[in-house]
């Protein structure tokens, strides 16, 4: 477990692994999976997960309490982060998934907002630059995983503010508008 | 001023409306060539309408249709009617076709008709054995309370086991009341002298079944059918009586005196959940000292105000308070 990682009340309250039939009440309980999930990731720099992981993981299965979210609840939480932009499927048949406790969007424009600053438009940087560089240490985007931080330069190509191009045999880089 | 009934094709009724009078139209054939002089030389219409300001129109038209069914005016020799087919006869023009089609048809009910009636003697001549039958039995059983004649304690219990097994709704009491509903409203009343007393003993609420078993304990003799109940229960809220029916969303069915407020338990019900921590539906009704059924029902009726939630595990089903909606 990692340092610093405090569950939430909610872990510990046994209904919380229930899922709830009044629709009120599963609303607010989907909202607090949702943000665990979210928070749980985020320290554990875990980006990518597959379903038989999570069911596993200490995130869905308390043992101390000696509760665990039934698969096909996990499945509705799952389903309640992809609507909400942050979890994407790897595969067609759902058993691994992307999960981005920043959605590609929000993290898109960190990355751009940081170019401008520093006057960098129409730079062309490394992928590896942006996570890994020296000059983005004290970024939030610093250490983000390939997978999500591609996503968000889509977001911003989407948005005619940046693409991405091929640098050499397989490297891919950006350039910024 | 005569038309021969010969001459008519067929016959509707019209009842009376405000500012018009009952009428029948009789539709007419074509008038024969041979045909005697009337007031008028012809007619745009196929059809006469006869206005009754008073009335007879309905007696009139039974008996019109009755003559057109009998057709007596067709009841000749047979040679003469096959003049008349050569058109040769005054008045007397026989059409086939639909006429034929008619009548066949019109043989055709009567005979259903007769059929109907003669299947129905044989269940009219029960119902009176039935009657005789239930007589009988009733003056049996009162010789049986007043210990008049020689019959054993055995006999007694035997004979009583008869009429159970036998004596669901009596005949004679569902005519006595007309039809069912009337029957099931005369009902509903007796059953709020029943059942007041044992309701508020109950905490003013008892599920169904708890309720069935009462009342025929209470009865003894002319026992109640399920359905008869229900529909009397149906009828409490629409006759204004203390008591109510009422069913929960999982199919349960409670009478509930009117005073008794059920949403108003659930804040109780929270109350001793919360003290407890949690508890289980069997839990709960032990300590409150309700059925374990009705007690689900108080829980679950709690869970869907949004006052508790649920866990479910392998471990049974308990009930929490919601802190999900008072802790957000």
């Amino acid at each position: 477990m990692a340092m610093g990682f405090e569950w939430p009340w909610q872990y510990r309250f046994p209904p919380f692994f229930t899922l709830q039939p009044n629709v009120d009440t599963r609303q607010k309980q989907l909202a607090a999976w949702c943000s665990l999930v979210l928070s749980f990731c985020r320290l554990h720099k875990q980006s990518c997960m597959t379903v038989m992981e999570a069911q596993e993981s200490p995130l869905f299965n308390n043992v101390k309490l000696q509760r665990k979210l039934p698969v096909e609840s996990i499945q509705i939480v799952l389903e309640e982060l992809r609507k909400k932009g942050n979890l994407e499927w790897l595969d067609k048949s759902k058993s691994s998934f992307l999960i981005m406790w920043r959605r590609p969007e929000e993290w898109g424009k960190l990355i751009y907002q940081w170019v401008s600053k520093s006057g960098q438009n129409n730079s062309v940087f490394t992928l590896y630059e942006l996570t890994n560089g020296e000059d983005t240490e004290d970024e939030e985007f610093h250490g983000l995983d390939e997978a999500t931080l591609l996503r968000a330069l889509q977001a911003l190509q989407q948005e005619h503010k940046a693409e991405i191009i091929t640098t050499g045999s397989d490297g891919r880089g950006v350039k910024f508008f | 001023m005569a038309i021969p009934l010969s001459q008519i094709v067929f016959i509707e009724e019209q009842a009376a409306g405000i500012g018009k009078s009952a009428k029948i139209v009789v539709h007419l054939h074509p008038a024969p060539p041979n045909r005697e002089p009337g007031p008028f030389q012809s007619s745009k219409n196929s059809y006469i309408k006869l206005s009754f300001k008073e009335h007879g129109q309905i007696e009139f038209s039974r008996r019109l249709s009755e003559e057109m069914t009998q057709r007596r005016w067709e009841n000749k020799p047979v040679s003469q009617s096959v003049q008349a087919n050569k058109g040769s006869q005054p008045g007397r023009i026989r059409a086939v076709g639909i006429v034929g089609i008619e009548r066949k048809l019109e043989e055709k009910r009567k005979e259903t008709d007769k059929n109907i009636s003669e299947a129905f003697e044989d269940l009219s001549k029960l119902m009176i054995k039935a009657k005789e039958m239930v007589e009988l039995s009733k003056s049996i059983a009162n010789k049986i309370k007043d210990k008049q004649g020689d019959i054993t304690e055995d006999e007694t219990i035997q004979f009583k086991s008869y009429l159970l097994s036998m004596g669901i709704a009596n005949p004679v009491t569902r005519e006595t009341y007309g039809s069912g509903t009337q029957y099931h409203m005369q009902l509903a009343k007796q059953l709020v002298g029943i059942l007041q007393v044992p309701l508020e003993e109950h905490g003013g609420i008892m599920s169904l079944t708890e309720v069935y078993c009462l009342v025929n304990r209470a009865r003894g003799m002319e026992l109640l059918s399920p359905e008869d109940l229900v529909n009397a229960c149906k009828m409490l809220d629409a006759l204004k009586l203390p008591l109510r029916l009422r069913v929960f969303d999982s199919g349960v069915m409670v009478i509930e005196l009117q005073s008794h407020k059920e949403e108003e338990m659930v804040a109780s019900a929270l109350e001793t959940v919360t003290e407890k921590g949690s508890l289980t539906s069997e839990e709960f009704a032990k300590l409150v000292g309700m059925s374990v059924l009705l007690a689900k029902e108080r829980l679950l009726l709690a869970e869907k105000m949004g006052h508790l939630c649920r866990d479910d595990s392998v471990e049974g089903l308990r009930f929490y308070p919601n802190l999900f909606m008072t802790q957000g």
